[in-house]
């Protein structure tokens, strides 16, 4: 490995007096570093924030989200170039940093890659820097000439004179129009002119994933790196009372036993094979704290008085739901539930640290670089200026990069061996046991219908945990966590409720326990589209009625909705028969601003045993930037649901998560992944997101299935604990 | 010292005999392509070929392994990212994150090895790997592209 620069001082920034660039750094192999090695600012000062192009005619577009498998390195390149009018084939990207951005007035926007908003948050103005780079090189192409430059043309990264047919590269501009004014105002295309937005252009990092050279954070080398392998208290809040260094200090290869903050020891050594050897060998005691009584019994005991209780606090309401179903002359009533669950990114947790007493650099995979700064800095003691976060593509996130608990825990231990690059991988053990769980909570739902089977009333009662009460406390309001209500909502444009119900009542009674929640993919949508897609099922077959009939009639105000739905029952067949055995069920839910439905077609044998044979899927994100990209997360978001439906679930006892590794928390693998149909139709008009949509409707589909093929009614997940043999 | 035969290259490995193969590879031999996903042998991303089968390498000391033994990890898989399986892939945009799919790939290579045209059975019980993603659906359409692609 070699030193070299990783970061450059941009123009701007240095004609601010800015501090911008850190110039220590190391080589890392891939993409993005060969661009940031070679990006020198002497030749080639940026266009703007987003722009780079070399005399070469490379064009090197800047990311400020970080790539996790879920396209939007692909999907944001679309979008810049789309109005940059670049050659394709020479675009390369790189991450800039937080501390750039902090320098530069945060230059680059929001960082934040979650909740499906990569491309929809970040679209305005980054195809506004597209277009306004366009603008620049063909203004300075014009000057060149002494031409007007509404007779110039670019195209394929070349701009024409079209009265003389004069040309010149982009690369060959690049220097020029770096010193041009930017335009105060861009128009951005029509969409009808898209040529770049909209197709299905195959991913720019996919080869070095099939070699093996993409280096993710588990695999940084630096030169005189350390490595880590920690622990912490299994139980959430308990601390270390002590632990005897001596035993394991003269182990092969260990170099330093520590303690990180007051939860976690960790043992460093020359390899991590040697560091987690010795860390098994550690005798460590622990302070449980108060919560070693804690076990699933107990949390579910104080679910089931959330369901009851008079306190609550309210996300959607219109009418009287509780005076119309006591007039009613039909009442059903069902009780749900959904567990804990981890992420289980396939790459563990992981770190690489440099911390000195006036200094900290870490590098690591994050979904958000200004957050994991900030975590930085706080571990570090350290202002954020001191400080810098260089990014890699993830391992997988699904949320639980969005929170940097061990990044926190990587500066901790890398501060007592300064100067040192520390990397701390947790071992999958840990990265199970130190979760940042899905939600747990329970849904009692009640219902009054009248003489034909109209809904009359409902009332959905939650109750459990709030993730912003544990994340973002300051973001309640008066109490109330207005996330819960993902889905449910009765306006909006991010989580609409697609039924319009004479009287409702949507309600939240908080029960949060020790262990923490967190943003797992599809977040509150994941219990809140079981709770009511498979309730409204329940209703339908209770009153006789084809469940999509049902539906239909609480629609009418709801068309978007009820498109996406029409589309997969009428793909699926739904008013024809399923084939012999086989039976079907179907689910909506509109979320991360984008609708969608799905209708799963499955079988269940004499022995209870469950096939999916079929899943239709469709999905209206208003916009569709890369149609094939989004097939990829509608599929992946079967495989996470899917997984998270028959097998999910992280069980307490003695207050610690039981589940350490994927052969007590199973997954699903590919024999048991169902051919997926994804139907993409944009309706044009808003930005939808699409990396976790389609997995609202996963597991009511399947469920409503089930149901339609045993008569039995799941309303617990996982399956893996249920017996599905006909009832 | 442990020598291995990776790569079609010797190494010594200056490792206690009971490190796992996996570990040896990253750390001493510096192939990082061989990804660490669960230690015990169930996600499958640390898949490597051993005398052309697929082995698990976190479950396996290098103290089990003989200087005779080939291993192939997925950098020697091709000498070029053109074997079959890594065009296929390509070609369909297989991976997601990709933190799997070296894995994946070995899994996959050792089954187009074994059978030239597996059965949708034979790719079920062979490809046991864990994705996290979703990749699975185009997983099982890159290796009949593979398979295609070697018989044309």
């Amino acid at each position: 490995m070699t030193m070299t620069e990783t970061t450059q001082p941009s123009r701007r920034a240095l004609l601010k007096g800015a501090a911008a660039g850190l110039v220590v750094g190391f080589h890392l192999p891939g993409r993005d570093a060969l661009a940031q090695a070679t990006t020198t600012a002497a030749t080639t000062p940026e266009i703007n924030a987003w722009v780079v192009i070399r005399p070469d005619d490379t064009v090197v577009i800047r990311m400020a989200r970080s790539e996790m498998g879920q396209g939007t390195r692909t999907g944001l390149v679309q979008m810049i170039a789309e109005e940059l009018h670049c050659d394709w084939s020479k675009i390369v990207t790189e991450y800039v940093t937080p501390g750039q951005s902090l320098a530069r007035n945060r230059a680059w926007g929001n960082f934040q890659t979650a909740g499906s908003q990569g491309i929809r948050q970040s679209q305005d103005y980054v195809r506004r820097a597209g277009a306004t780079a366009r603008v620049m090189l063909i203004n300075a192409a014009a000057a060149e000439w002494q031409a007007t430059p509404e007779h110039c043309v670019a195209k394929d990264s070349v701009v024409t004179h079209r009265p003389t047919g004069r040309t010149l590269r982009y690369g060959q501009l690049a220097a020029a129009a770096a010193r041009q004014t930017p335009p105060a105002a861009v128009t951005l295309k029509d969409p009808k002119d898209w040529t770049v937005i909209g197709t299905s252009r195959p991913r720019l990092d996919t080869a070095d994933k099939t070699t093996g050279k993409l280096v993710y954070g588990s695999d940084l080398k630096m030169p005189g790196m350390l490595l880590a392998a920690s622990q912490q208290c299994p139980v959430f809040g308990g601390k270390v009372k002590s632990f005897d260094a001596a035993k394991v200090r003269n182990m092969a290869g260990v170099r330093h036993v520590v303690q990180a903050g007051d939860n976690a020891v960790a043992v460093i050594a020359d390899t991590y094979w040697q560091a987690k050897t010795a860390l098994d060998a550690l005798p460590v005691e622990w302070d449980y704290g108060p919560n070693r009584n804690v076990s699933s019994d107990t949390i579910a005991a104080m679910l089931r008085e959330g369901l009851n209780a008079s306190e609550a606090f309210v996300g959607n309401t219109n009418g009287d739901a509780k005076a119309a179903i006591a007039a009613a002359p039909r009442k059903i009533e069902a009780t749900y539930g959904y567990p804990f669950q981890n992420h289980a990114p396939m790459e563990p947790m992981n770190a690489t640290v440099v911390w000195t007493p006036t200094r900290c650099d870490v590098w690591c995979p994050t979904q958000n670089g200004e957050a994991a700064l900030a975590a930085t800095a706080a571990a570090a003691g350290l202002p954020q200026t001191a400080c810098d976060v260089h990014r890699v593509d993830l391992g997988g996130g699904f949320g639980r990069r969005t929170t940097h608990d061990w990044l926190t825990q990587a500066v901790l231990i890398a501060k007592q061996v300064p100067g040192v690059p520390i990397k701390t991988l947790w071992s999958r053990e840990e990265d199970m046991v130190q979760g940042r769980y899905h939600p747990v909570t329970m849904c009692k739902m009640s219902a009054g219908l009248d003489a034909s089977g109209n809904l009359t009333g409902l009332h959905m009662r939650i109750s459990g945990q709030s993730i912003l009460a544990y994340v973002f406390p300051t973001a309640l309001q008066n109490g109330r966590d207005a996330a819960t209500f993902q889905g449910l909502n009765p306006t909006g444009a991010e989580g609409q409720f697609g039924y319009t119900i004479p009287n409702l009542l949507i309600d939240h009674a908080m029960r949060n326990t020790h262990v923490p929640p967190h943003f797992w993919r599809g977040v509150n949508h994941n219990q809140n589209a079981i709770y009511i897609e498979c309730f409204m099922d329940e209703m339908a077959h209770a009153t006789g009625q084809d469940p999509l009939a049902f539906r239909r009639k609480l629609m009418g105000n709801h068309p978007k909705h009820l498109a996406v739905l029409n589309a997969v029952a009428e793909r699926i067949g739904w008013d024809k028969p399923a084939p012999q055995g086989v039976f079907r069920g179907i689910a909506q839910q509109m979320g991360f601003g984008s609708y969608v439905a799905a209708a799963a077609e499955v079988s269940v044998d004499a022995a209870g045993k469950l096939k999916i044979h079929r899943i239709v899927a469709a999905t209206d994100c208003g916009v569709a930037v890369n149609p094939r990209q989004i097939e990829m997360q509608v599929e992946g978001s079967f495989s996470y649901g899917l997984s998270a439906l028959l097998y999910g679930e992280c069980t307490v006892k003695d207050g610690a998560i039981v589940e350490t590794n994927f052969d007590t928390y199973d997954v699903l693998r590919l024999a048991e992944m169902p051919p997926v149909e994804t139907i993409v139709m944009p309706s044009g008009g808003f930005w939808g997101g699409v990396g976790e949509p389609t997995i609202m409707v996963a597991a009511p589909a399947v469920l409503n299935a089930i149901f339609a093929a045993t008569g039995k009614r799941i309303r617990q997940v996982p399956l893996k604990d249920q017996d599905l043999k006909r009832a | 010292m442990v020598r291995l035969n990776v790569n079609g290259r010797m190494v010594e490995v200056a490792a206690s005999p009971d490190t796992p193969l996996l570990w040896a590879l990253r750390e001493q031999i510096g192939l990082t392509g061989t990804k660490y996903g669960c230690g015990i042998a169930q996600c499958g991303a640390c898949t490597v070929h051993v005398d052309g089968q697929p082995v698990r390498a976190c479950s396996m000391p290098i103290s089990a392994f003989t200087s005779n033994q080939k291993i192939i990890t997925i950098e020697g898989l091709s000498p070029d990212g053109m074997h079959p399986v890594q065009v296929a892939w390509r070609e369909l945009d297989v991976p997601q994150c990709g933190y799997c799919q070296s894995g994946m790939i070995m899994a996959a290579a050792a089954l187009l090895a074994e059978k030239r045209n597996p059965t949708d059975a034979e790719i079920d019980a062979a490809m046991t790997n864990i994705c996290r993603c979703g990749t699975y659906n185009r997983v099982r359409a890159g290796i009949k592209q593979a398979a295609q692609t070697r018989q044309g």
